[in-house]
């Protein structure tokens, strides 16, 4: 092969559901694969707006995620609502501080991170930063890979409320932040995916390290 | 040998055939570019078929019983959304459905139909388009979430009432297991290389893989 050359600077695209390399029939209309059909596209359209807002939104989710409730536990007339850090309070003086610290890089940790994570990509390839492409793509790809775990917290809400159901006795019964806590989830694993590591590279390259 | 461009950074580079089990990484980013061939298909078919099976009893048995006091209760997947929906949570539950039940189906069964369409020469075109819904399904699909979410649910419970573990809470952690072996054990690409193709007059574009349908 010759010199490092992408696809976009030769005129083709990858396909990105079969990974068949195709001659764009035109930079504005691709068209589609011809072995999967699916639309080719050089760069996901409209990346960076896109990824923008679903993490905006996301940010916004986050605040009443972890602000309101997410559980109630009625035990004979009275009502107490936990929050996300309530709970994770609850496991560590219940004494499962493992369970605690799972729970707090879950749902508190993780999420944040992604949100700043997917800032700091977007913010980067605005100003067109040529440095340190590969650990931004590893960042990229820690936050694809990390973001389902998040949706652990909306489990473990869904089934304590699912169980304890012995009232008047006790019983639990979800709070307002479970939803904004599973919108914050949702948006930002979709913003993973409209946002294109690709953009990364094009500003510019990196001496290669270890072309082979 | 073929020519690819990486996904994640668009560089085109030559990849060589690969032996079983072998890698080859994206040379300026890293990503992990084709895996040699995975074998033959009757052993992703025989998981996902085991995977068939485990969602089934996932699905129908309870995932843990409580005793307190003289009364019981027990709760499956689809009665935990069910629940969350009853409780005017509509939008949690119907996250959880999706992710709990509907995307772990999806996926096994479009893996189930690709599986069985790939034996057939040439591959039928539907095959690719259900390979297509099985990587839709798959990032939604959070079994390993949800057994985690389990077992805390059952440490946060068991401070307050008697919790058992349930046989739906068991195959729960063994589909945890079987999907992403049916991953590991399957090679997408394998499929893509003898899938007839949607337009097929059209000229093969450019330095393609190697001729359709020679070596597995
Ligand atoms: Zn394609």
């Amino acid at each position: 092969m010759a010199a490092a050359l992408t696809a976009a600077q030769a005129g083709l695209i990858g396909c990105e559901h079969c990974g068949l390399l195709v001659r764009a029939a035109s930079a504005d209309e691709p068209g589609h694969c011809p072995r999967c059909g699916s639309p080719l596209e050089s760069r996901r359209r409209q990346s960076i707006e896109r990824t923008w807002a679903l993490v905006i939104a996301a940010a916004i989710c986050y605040i009443p995620a972890n602000l309101l409730p997410v559980l109630g536990t009625t035990t004979l007339g009275s009502t107490e609502y936990d929050t996300i850090m309530g709970g994770v309070v609850f496991l560590y003086t219940s004494g499962s501080w493992p369970l605690a610290l799972i729970v707090l890089i879950a749902s508190v940790m993780v999420p944040l991170g992604k949100l700043i994570a997917l800032g700091y990509l977007l913010i980067s390839v605005q100003r067109r930063s040529s440095s340190s492409n590969r650990e931004r793509t590893r960042l990229y790809r820690m936050v694809e890979f990390i973001g389902r775990w998040s949706m652990l917290d909306v489990f473990v809400d869904t089934f304590t409320v699912a169980l304890v159901q012995l009232s008047p006795l006790m019983a639990v019964s979800p709070g307002p932040g479970v939803m904004f806590f599973a919108a914050v989830v949702v948006l930002t694993m979709i913003a993973a995916t409209t946002f294109d590591p690709r953009l990364i590279w094009d500003a510019g390259g990196e001496p290669e390290s270890r072309i082979g | 040998m073929q020519t690819l461009a990486c996904p994640d950074c668009d560089l085109l580079q030559s990849v060589p055939d690969l032996p079983p089990g072998g890698k080859a990484s994206c040379a300026r980013c890293g990503h992990a570019l084709a895996t040699g061939t995975a074998g033959p298909i009757g052993r992703p078919l025989a998981l996902t078929i085991a995977a068939l099976f485990l969602l089934i009893i996932a699905n129908i048995d309870p995932l843990m019983d409580l005793s307190a006091v003289g009364r019981h209760a027990s709760t499956t997947i689809i009665g935990g959304a069910y629940q969350m929906w009853l409780e005017g949570q509509q939008a949690t539950a119907v996250v959880v459905g999706f992710c709990a039940v509907v995307a772990p189906a999806g996926y096994i069964l479009f893996m189930l139909v690709v599986l069985l369409g790939a034996g057939r020469t040439p591959v039928p075109r539907w095959v690719g388009e259900m390979l297509r819904w099985a990587d839709r399904m798959r990032p939604w699909s959070m079994v390993e979430v949800m057994m985690l979410g389990i077992l805390v649910a059952l440490i946060k419970i068991a401070d307050l009432a008697k919790v058992e573990p349930g046989i739906g809470m068991a195959a729960v952690g063994v589909l945890m297991l079987l999907i992403p072996a049916i991953e590991v054990n399957f090679d997408p690409h394998a499929i893509w290389h003898r899938v007839t193709w949607v337009e097929p007059k059209s000229s093969p574009p450019i330095a393609d893989d190697s001729a359709p349908g020679t070596s597995s």
